[in-house]
């Protein structure tokens, strides 16, 4: 299965959304279409990856993509096995490229590898014939978390070309917002930052998006807001002061999206800091999309497996009814 | 007593006096004993044939990492200088970031010794700047320099303490040697691995920006000037530190810089990929700041060039980029890299990056070599400017490979390397 390309134009891996062409893109939403539908089933299952084996590679602590991912490769069938880094070889110091070699003598079809380094999915991609899924590297890209969003972008406005979409928060730290990026700008759309440019990283600018520094202006100017975000840890790290002023400056309010000019759809990708970075009466509101945003992760999830299977993205149609 | 040497039928090029054409060598007792057009083979003098090849004062770089003792694995003071001699440098110092950090008499002495033994390149040891490299306390330089330090450097870290550089500077003028500073503002790099900008964004890397160096370099002349001590700035490769070298000189502080062959000709664009061959710090950056080192260069505001020569075992860098050591392998590349980068594309002569790799490091630090003068040591190097090879890691003296640069082609090869008129490389199969 390793050496076909499948049509979807997606190659081996999937590292990131930076290197895909926005039809590439597009054909993974699409394929994540008719797979929402499995996971409404009662018997959530169909046998398209049965007798693939998948290892969930996890060097740093996740549950949400973690059990996002484990989902999807069950309900297609495959044979999944959790590795998570505390007790694991990886604590007894084993570099990644042995794990990598290990991996590959096992004869395992594909890896999801969530890791702290930057480049660490493609470092894995570049050594072993198996298919590689990055589900978050270092600050770099989410890519599936990325393509979760644009389909819950999709889902709210039947269209992602032309929308404005701003990410607010801790952009610099953040592998969500560069995949979003990248993803929503090849689809069309106009994307800004928003946040303390402590938290902004160098020359975004040149990455094509506009960057406020103050969230009311990012409301005035945005269709959807992607909230990421702000650790703990950044406050300790000196980027911000604290974290009540962040919430005072920056916190995505009630009141704030109140004085915009269209109804503004809001998005997180969690887990939230209520409080911090989102409101609870936002997080829970009318114009919160952030539990179709989980929902739409095992369908997307589930569209890449196939594809990376070697799916056809015409035929998943017939894959989720268990004919293909 | 060796037999009299005598070089002919080659080009010779010597900036320190200002000879660029047809010319005999001769060398007696290890020393240049003439230089010449007309300069004839005494009887019984051995005979070089330079016909068709260059021949000049040995390359000297002043920043060289041995890893000798305690990284023996990426390098030993023989296989560094077994790679200086190949690479066309008769002088190499060693910088003392080592495990132990030299910084005590008898690790200078240990150093120094050991580089003679090996008869390669002349291996000049760099005595720490403070005790463990920690930057608290300053080392006994006194002491390091009588065992044979040349200079003394915390290179690897900066000196970071404002009031112990200036000690630094005043201190060592009692032995006239200079201070070599790896400038570097830790608390604007706390994570860094590459040139903060566009490319690092998109990596996802933590970036390294040109003001953490620029910033240092500015203080550290101000140091220069208050002190009167000799301030060396390593590896500049900011273009924001030219303007603060370039303020510093045109007042008449005492600083002298360097840059590297990486610097004048490699962006940061190389490290897309999470290439970690090209993670090096300070990092490659952007070709504004290319542009305006090798002006600096050209216009004698940065002084020389120098490698940075820092290798390491293949197993490290075959790591996440975040872990992965930062350094190159500069020695056996060095030359032609300047080659490709300067005189190829005419920015300068050869005569000038000879001056900017042999001359100029003599000038500026003192030493009686980096000339074809009579009565100076008779360190040669013997190449050809013109030929092409191909860069294979595998073939290096080195005992590392890691360097950007495997499979370019660079014009430029070394042919012999003659250290006090004892040929101590001869390329293979030529000349």
């Amino acid at each position: 299965m390793n050496d076909r390309r499948p049509d979807s134009g997606l190659g081996k891996d999937l590292i990131g959304l930076e290197t895909l062409s926005g039809d590439t893109i597009r054909a993974i939403l699409d394929t994540a279409e008719p797979f929402k539908e499995i996971s409404e089933r009662a018997i959530k299952k169909v046998p398209v990856l049965r007798g693939k084996t998948i290892v969930n590679l996890f060097f740093e602590p996740s549950t949400r993509t973690r059990i996002s991912f484990e989902f999807a490769e069950k309900r297609l069938g495959a044979d999944t096995v959790n590795v998570a880094a505390s007790g694991s070889s990886v604590v007894k110091g084993e570099t990644l490229v042995d794990t990598a070699r290990n991996l590959e003598a096992m004869r395992i079809d594909m890896v999801v590898i969530r890791h702290g380094s930057s480049g660490a999915a493609q470092f894995l991609a570049d050594r072993i014939p198996s298919n590689v899924i990055n589900a978050g590297d270092g600050q770099h890209e989410h890519p599936t978390q990325g393509l979760l969003d644009l389909l819950t972008i999709r889902d709210s406005f039947g269209r992602i070309e032309g929308l404005k979409v701003c990410i607010v928060g801790d952009v610099v730290h953040s592998r969500v917002a560069r995949s979003n990026i990248f993803g929503l700008q090849k689809l069309g759309a106009e994307v800004a930052v928003c946040g303390p440019k402590s938290l902004i990283p160098a020359a975004i600018e040149d990455l094509g998006v506009q960057v406020f520094t103050h969230v009311e202006d990012a409301i005035q100017w945005a269709d959807a807001l992607n909230v990421l975000r702000l650790q703990l840890e950044r406050m300790n790290a000196g980027f911000i002061p604290s974290l009540r002023e962040y919430n005072r400056v920056y916190g995505v309010s009630q009141a704030r999206l109140d004085r915009a000019p269209v109804d503004t759809v809001i998005l997180h990708p969690g887990p939230m800091n209520r409080g911090v970075e989102i409101d609870s009466d936002v997080a829970d509101g009318p114009q919160s999309v952030i539990l179709p945003q989980v929902t739409n992760g095992v369908a997307v999830r589930m569209a890449v497996l196939y594809l990376l299977a070697g799916g056809a993205p015409e035929r998943a149609e017939e894959a989720k009814k268990g004919e293909a | 007593m060796s037999r009299p040497l005598h070089i002919f039928g080659g080009r010779v090029v010597d900036p320190s006096q200002g000879l660029d054409g047809p010319a005999a060598v001769l060398v007696i007792d290890g020393r240049i004993e003439a230089v010449g057009p007309g300069v004839e083979a005494p009887d019984g003098s051995e005979s070089i044939d330079a016909t068709g090849l260059t021949v000049s004062p040995g390359l000297i770089d002043v920043h060289v990492h041995l890893r000798e003792p305690g990284g023996e694995h990426k390098e030993t003071i023989a296989t560094g200088s077994r790679a200086a001699v190949a690479g066309g440098f008769t002088t190499i110092w060693a910088m003392p970031n080592t495990d132990p950090p030299i910084d005590d008499p008898a690790a200078v002495g240990y150093v120094r010794a050991a580089g003679r033994a090996v008869r390669a390149s002349r291996v000049m040891p760099i005595g720490a700047a403070s005790i463990g490299q920690k930057g608290q306390k300053m080392t006994e330089i006194g002491e390091l320099v009588a065992a044979g330090a040349v200079a003394v450097s915390d290179d690897g870290h900066p000196v970071h303490d404002s009031g112990l550089m200036r000690r630094l500077l005043e201190y060592s003028q009692t032995f006239d040697i200079p201070v070599l500073q790896h400038a570097e503002d830790p608390g604007l790099t706390p994570g860094g691995v590459m040139n903060e900008g566009a490319v690092a964004t998109a990596l996802g890397l933590r970036g390294i920006p040109n003001a953490a160096e620029a910033g240092m370099v500015a203080r550290d002349v101000l140091l220069s000037e208050l002190t009167g001590g000799h301030l060396h700035v390593c590896h500049v490769s900011a273009r924001q530190s030219v303007d603060q070298l370039l303020w510093a000189k045109e007042r008449g502080i005492h600083v002298t810089a360097e840059v590297t062959p990486h610097h004048l000709l490699l962006t940061e664009e190389l490290v897309r990929g999470y290439n970690t061959q090209a993670k090096v710090n300070p990092p490659l950056r952007v070709v504004e700041d290319v542009d305006a080192v090798r002006q600096a260069l050209i216009e004698g505001v940065i002084d020389i060039i120098a490698t940075d020569h820092a290798p390491h075992h293949y197993d490290e860098k075959e790591r996440e980029f975040d872990d992965a050591p930062f350094g190159i392998n500069g020695l056996e590349t060095a030359f032609a890299l300047c080659m490709k980068a300067l005189v190829e594309p005419g920015h300068m002569t050869l005569s000038g990056l000879i001056d900017r790799m042999s001359c100029s490091p003599a000038r500026i630090m003192g030493l009686d070599t980096g000339t074809l003068r009579p009565g100076a040591p008779a360190d040669i190097v013997l190449y050809a400017p013109d030929e092409s090879w191909t860069v294979d890691p595998a073939r290096f003296y080195s005992r590392s490979r890691n360097t950007p640069l495997a499979g370019w082609v660079l014009p430029g090869r070394i042919r012999r390397t003659i250290v006090s008129g004892e040929t101590r490389f001869e390329a293979e199969g030529d000349a």
